[in-house]
């Protein structure tokens, strides 16, 4: 089976949300849509207070190159524009919207009927995507229309689709591969469609032979899509290893999946992909899991975007358990701890997950005793302890030196440092003060 | 509601510690003293009990009171560093008080005086080792014979080791030196901990399975050791000449009786695998390994001294940090 080649760790799965199915949520009272969902630079307001707005609105134009639109999740009046502070205790342009009914655009077709037949020429599809502002769902947020418009002098040879899910506790991307299995073909034949390429390959680890067989027998039924196996490796799904693993090639340093012909997309975004081609529908519904091992229950819920993470939890589980340490937004190893509960959620978001305290705890750290395991761990073939030191004394030049720039930050170091050494925390601050460095010198 | 805790992820740790580490590669010298209880008695048992006690005891006291920071006694590092110079000791009364300074100098020179564990450039038990062979030479070379040992007998009958004879050169040591077997079950002379190849490489086992020691070193070791020696032996096989009308031991051993006497096993599998004075790459973990498989037979070989182990790692552990600069891991896509 295949898998990339160098480093990865293997942390407990803990998929224990698995055998929950898709459920929707209902319309929260309020909603708050950040104009900053993506990658780049953030949408531009165009509704004003007391504008009346239905779902599927576009409320925030893409203006600046990097950006992309945001649409109104619900339907109502709108209640002021202003900044509002996101998941992580960050003020960012803001449209406030009180929910009424919920009305939704004429143009989007809700019936449950799928539709194969996909007319769009490659340029009408890039457009499209701009125009429901798809962006990345693996965690990047990376705008859509960005990615499948390919420069000049580059060419695209194999669309790569994400469904390792390698992080631990997340299951979204496994439902919908469970429950959606045909719209995410449809959708992927449109992106394979989009880039002109002859083959799909869909990358799924080996710990969901339910979802492997699923999609298997799905993609028999479509032309150019390959269901690819791998064998379960963390960070299997980050961009340089899937491709790895897919494909053999290697992505070189500072260099795009495109300059050795791969475009990369999660299955999430195949599927959102379907659904705004083939149904209208922008991006404006998010599926998350909500789990943690001290839950009385494990969901996986169709929220409209910019609920915020306590209806989501007041939804599902009701309170936090006492025992609360952290709450998660994404998997434990790439994840953000939540600061602000009561902050929208946004596109891109995968999971609320739910920390003990005690799994939450960071054990003390220890002296290093040179073992090397955080060397060994690095997919990128780097050298962890190093930075670590070069970082603590300052010495930023040398460890730009020592590629600190390549790290992924996928946390295999400090997941496996005998010495709970804060490895990840340290090279994050390492790579900032090199781009700061480098910033001045310009 | 009570506050959230946050943090830069990862949000999870593989659970590995330090302390896990330390007490594995004890368990894995467990085989090796019952074996060497088995053969040389209640002095054995003596011997690593007070070594050990005073790593720890010495540990604890520099922390305390000339470093003044939080004790690490409990990670059980210094119980390592204990049990594996009692190893590189012969079971003698005299051992009983002479490991004590060695335990010191292992401690405070080998360790702490370069800042603690992980620091010290130097395997603290084999500067131990060094400096109580170098101060007490007749201690360290008197070794007990095993066939005449009682088991709560503290006074010891000496007697020779394999590598002592040959060192001698002596006509006779090609007819005394013990059977491979023995040689591989541990009843022949010498430190005690290193007598029985069978019980390190249980050990090893173990620690190759716990994933705290990689196969690297030590394979490229006893490897190195095995063909070097062996060529040697192919050139000039030993043999008995007569040299100025006295019958005497010419030529050089053979490779199974090199990796299976002396220090080599204990050394590879055990010190040479240290993980902070050892290369960090798997290339780098390689030329360790072969330079001190090479150091080792020179030593032996050529060398005043007839064992080389202990010196073979000190030096390769001085050039550690060179290896460790020129043997980086392969960057990806580079």
């Amino acid at each position: 089976m295949k898998t990339f080649k160098m480093g990865g760790v293997h942390p407990e799965e803990n998929k224990i949300s698995n055998d929950a199915a898709i459920e929707v949520m209902p319309v929260p009272a309020q909603m708050v849509v950040l104009m900053n969902q993506h990658l780049g630079a953030p949408a531009t307001p165009i509704v004003q207070k007391g504008d009346k707005v239905k779902v599927g609105q576009l409320i925030g134009e893409a203006q600046a190159f990097m950006c992309a639109n945001v649409h109104s999740p619900v339907s109502g009046t709108v209640l002021k524009v202003e900044p509002c502070k996101d998941a992580f205790g960050l003020a960012k342009p803001a449209v406030y919207i009180n929910v009424e009914g919920d009305e939704w655009m004429e143009t989007i077709d809700r019936t449950p009927d799928i539709k194969r037949e996909c007319t769009l020429e490659p340029k009408q599809i890039v457009d499209k995507l701009k125009e429901m502002g798809i962006v990345g769902l693996g965690g990047a947020t990376f705008p859509a229309h960005i990615k499948y418009n390919v420069p000049e002098g580059k060419k695209a040879e194999y669309l790569i689709i994400n469904a390792a899910e390698c992080e631990p506790y997340l299951t979204s991307d496994y439902r919908v591969m469970m429950e959606h299995a045909e719209e995410v073909c449809i959708g992927v034949s449109i992106l394979r469609k989009a880039l002109g390429v002859p083959n799909a390959y869909i990358g799924i680890e080996s710990n969901k032979p339910q979802a492997i067989a699923k999609m298997q027998d799905m993609a028999k039924q479509f032309e150019g899509i390959v269901v690819e196996p791998l064998k379960v490796k963390y960070p299997q799904g980050a961009e340089k290893q899937l491709i790895n693993a897919v494909t053999g090639r290697k992505v070189p340093s500072g260099k795009l999946p495109i300059d050795v012909g791969c475009v990369v997309s999660n299955l999430g975004t195949a599927f959102a992909v379907y659904e705004a081609i083939q149904k209208n529908k922008p991006l404006i519904e998010n599926i998350l899991t909500v789990t943690g091992k001290k839950l009385p229950s494990q969901h996986n819920c169709l929220v409209r975007i910019g609920t915020t993470y306590n209806d989501i939890i007041k939804h599902t589980i009701g309170v936090l358990p006492a025992t609360t340490g952290k709450v998660i937004s994404g998997g434990t190893m790439m994840g953000k701890a939540v600061v602000n509960l009561d902050a929208p959620t946004v596109k891109g978001n995968s999971s609320v997950l739910v920390m003990d305290e005690n799994e939450a705890r960071r054990n003390p750290e220890t002296a290093c005793i040179r073992c090397g395991k955080c060397m060994h761990a690095c997919p990128m073939g780097l050298e962890p302890y190093m930075f670590s030191v070069l970082v603590k004394n300052n010495r930023i030049e040398e460890a730009k030196e020592h590629n600190i720039l390549d790290c992924i930050e996928c946390g295999c170091c400090f997941f496996s440092c005998p010495a709970n050494k804060p490895l990840t925390d340290e090279i994050r601050l390492g790579k900032n003060k090199v781009r700061a460095m480098m910033a001045a010198k310009k | 509601m009570n506050l959230l805790n946050i943090s830069g992820s990862p949000h999870v740790h593989s659970d590995e510690s330090t302390k896990k580490i330390m007490w594995r590669v004890n368990m894995a010298l467990i085989p090796a003293l019952l074996v060497a209880i088995a053969y040389f008695g209640i002095s054995a048992l003596l011997i690593s009990v007070i070594s050990v006690l005073s790593c720890m005891l010495f540990q604890w006291l520099i922390e305390k009171y000339i470093l003044k920071v939080p004790s690490t006694v409990c990670d059980g590092s210094a119980i390592v560093t204990g049990l594996l110079l009692a190893f590189n000791v012969p079971a003698t009364a005299s051992m009983m008080w002479i490991v004590v300074i060695g335990a010191l100098v292992a401690i405070g020179v080998g360790k702490m005086a370069f800042g603690g564990l992980g620091k010290n450039p130097f395997n603290p038990a084999l500067v131990g080792r060094v400096f109580l062979l170098i101060s007490f030479p007749v201690q360290m070379t008197t070794w007990p014979d095993i066939s005449k040992v009682q088991f709560f007998g503290l006074d010891t009958v000496t007697g020779p080791t394999p590598l002592g004879m040959l060192k001698e050169r002596g006509a006779e040591a090609l007819d005394n030196l013990p059977e491979v077997w023995d040689m591989f079950l541990g009843g022949i002379g010498g430190s005690f901990g290193e007598v029985s190849a069978l019980a390190i490489l249980l050990g090893t086992a173990f620690l190759l399975w716990k994933k705290v020691i990689s196969w690297h070193i030590p394979v490229a070791f006893i490897g190195t050791a095995a063909i070097f020696s062996c060529i040697l032996w192919l050139v000039n096989p030993i043999h008995v000449e007569a040299v100025d009308g006295v019958n005497q031991l010419v030529g050089y051993i053979d490779p199974l009786t090199t990796i299976l006497t002396g220090g080599i096993m204990l050394g590879a599998c055990f010190m040479a695998t240290d993980m902070v004075t050892s290369p960090m790459a798997k290339s780098g973990q390689l030329i360790f390994g072969v330079g001190c498989g090479l150091l080792t037979v020179i030593i032996r070989t050529w060398g005043a001294y007839p064992e080389g182990v202990s010196f073979a790692i000190l030096l390769m552990n001085s050039v550690t940090p060179l290896i460790n600069r020129w043997c980086k891991p392969q960057r990806f896509a580079c």
